[in-house]
């Protein structure tokens, strides 16, 4: 196991025990959280455990209720935080009515020393797209378009609130490049996403939240370790006890008529269960969600008929 | 462990001067006044219907004696409607717009004071308001053939435009309470029954009496009261009753607007120290 990051470098945000709430529900729970300068920081978690509410908070544009938060050791929403913060939000969409350039045009015009349009465009991959009014672009262009708006104002610290979901192959492969590129730059970036695959490809560190609390903190290949289930289901006479002895089992169960395994070493496990059950069939195996993952291994398999 | 520094990034300025300022609001209201041209649902009703209304109400039937607005009245009343018009849905609807597909909230993120976000949605108002007029105005003249005295065309005007500033707080009010969906719909529920009770269409004498205490307390009828006393066909209720109205019940609005915006978070962007 390496050992724990060492950061030799200053901190440009925290999230010090910071308790939200929307009513009756906690979205944040005594979260803490600190993002390094230089570093791409993924929050990594399930839909609805509480990354854009934390996000909110960084952004200023959620009230800190309880804890404290401090971008560039200022409060979130001060305007010295804005002109060297830039985000990209999970929103519906901007007008419909302007066009590229002149939504890029009018953010520029937000940020004392902007990027010029031109880089905006290439770096977002626009070109050639500044003509077109904003309604009439496909739903990946316009998430490009909200990545060109986040950068407008050159931004130290950028803010990702699940950048490439709805994204296609390319526009994210292009993404990803872009904030490697940032990074090389010394920007810090703090993403967040669902998707372990797209921590691992870009993040330094990652941390882990699931409902409103910090569950995993580590480099992505410390988190990969913990989460690097496979699920392999089949038809077989093999009860869950028995396959609990299996190579790498986490947990064991029957489902219907199916055997539901959760293992780290999904090849050798294959070839034990085929040979233990010439009769078995229906086999397949997947890589299993985030949220499953950090579930099985977080509680232990009592809970495993209420669901 | 090396002890944690402050924060040493290359230093660059930061500050926004007052002059960067200024072009932010210049460019916010570019922005703003080209997004809503664009939007023929804005832009057709808004800026065709006092035209085309006063054309007919207060021109062509006047002229042949069958409307119930001269087109003195008229060049008043549609001109308090057009004005009424760009505030109410072109800032009320477009707040509610920007507050529910997330507009406001990124641009919140960005160093844009949030005065200059609402002066350009002022400032478009009024600006669409004043081309209405401006229409209007063109038509009195030249085809309805109305002379007024240069003092009463400028005083007009100003009344008027000011007029933006109580239709901006009830667009506010509404923008800062209801989802888009159904910002148009409450708009157009607040914005008509007061068009025509305040006798913005055709005036209110004609009207049963409790009709007539219901204009009372809405301030087109105040505002129209007003671009009416410029041409010496007002109720004559003094100048100041109407003023106070209208300032008060926008003192009112804006309380109510604020709370709604409270009450939704928005426009919060101080964190709690």
């Amino acid at each position: 196991m390496p050992s724990a990051p060492y950061h030799p470098v200053p901190q440009v945000a925290t999230l010090s025990h910071v308790t939200h709430r929307y009513g009756p529900v906690v979205a944040l729970d005594g979260f803490s959280l600190k993002v390094w300068h230089g570093e791409v920081l993924a929050i990594l978690g399930p839909n609805g455990a509480g990354k854009t509410t934390a996000v909110g908070i960084l952004l200023g544009s959620l009230r800190v209720q309880q804890g404290e938060a401090k971008v560039f050791d200022r409060i979130p929403g001060a305007r010295e935080v804005r002109v060297r913060r830039g985000a990209m939000l999970q929103i519906s969409g901007i007008s419909a009515n302007l066009t590229v350039e002149e939504h890029i045009e009018q953010f520029r015009g937000y940020y004392p020393a902007p990027l010029p349009s031109s880089h905006l465009m290439a770096i977002a991959g626009l070109d050639g797209l500044g003509r077109r009014r904003f309604g009439k672009l496909s739903g990946g262009q316009k998430q490009r378009v909200m990545f060109a708006l986040a950068l407008a104002g050159d931004p130290e610290l950028l803010f990702l609130d699940e950048p490439t979901t709805g994204l296609d192959l390319e526009s994210r492969q292009r993404l990803w490049q872009e904030i490697r590129d940032l990074r090389q730059s010394g920007r810090t970036t703090v993403l967040t996403t669902h998707n372990l695959d797209e921590a691992d490809a870009l993040a330094d560190r990652v941390v882990v939240i699931h409902h409103g609390k910090l569950i995993a903190a580590g480099t992505p290949a410390q988190i990969k370790s913990r989460t690097a289930g496979r699920q392999v289901r089949c038809v077989s006479r093999i009860n869950p006890d028995e396959a609990a002895a299996l190579p790498g089992v986490v947990k064991a169960r029957n489902r219907g008529q199916h055997l539901e395994i959760l293992t780290t070493q999904p090849e050798a496990l294959v070839r034990e269960l085929l040979d233990c059950d010439t009769e078995l069939s229906d086999l397949t195996v997947a890589s299993i969600g985030l949220e499953e993952a950090f579930l099985a291994l977080t509680q232990d398999g009592k809970k495993d008929s209420e669901q | 462990m090396i002890d944690q520094q402050p924060i040493t990034v290359p230093s660059r300025d930061h500050r926004i001067g007052f002059v960067q300022d200024l072009w932010i609001y210049r460019r916010e209201v570019h922005f703003e006044v080209i997004e809503t041209w664009r939007e023929p649902a804005f832009i057709v009703p808004t800026l065709a219907f006092p035209l085309i209304l006063y054309l007919f109400f207060g021109v062509i039937l006047a002229v042949h004696g069958v409307s119930l607005a001269t087109p003195t009245y008229g060049l008043a009343a549609y001109g308090v409607f057009g004005v009424l018009g760009p505030a109410m849905f072109g800032f009320g609807v477009g707040l509610a717009q920007d507050r529910d597909n997330g507009v406001l909230l990124l641009k919140q993120t960005t160093p844009i004071p949030i005065g200059a976000y609402l002066f350009a949605k002022v400032l478009t108002a009024l600006i669409f308001g004043a081309v209405v007029a401006l229409g209007l105005f063109l038509m009195a003249a030249h085809v309805a053939g109305l002379a007024l005295f240069r003092w009463q065309w400028f005083s007009l005007a100003g009344v008027l435009l000011i007029g933006v500033v109580p239709f901006c707080a009830i667009g506010l009010a509404i923008g800062a309470w209801v989802k888009a969906k159904s910002a148009v719909a409450i708009v157009n529920l607040v914005f008509l029954p007061m068009a025509m009770l305040s006798g913005l269409w055709i005036p209110i004498n004609i009207f049963p009496s409790f009709m007539q205490d219901t204009a009372l307390t809405l301030p087109a009828y105040h505002h129209v009261q007003l671009a009416l006393k410029v041409v010496g066909m007002d109720a004559g209720q003094p100048l100041l009753v109407h003023i106070a109205v209208l300032v008060g019940q926008t003192i009112v609005l804006l309380a109510v607007a604020v709370l709604g915006f409270r009450r939704a978070g928005t426009f919060e962007t101080r964190g709690k120290q």
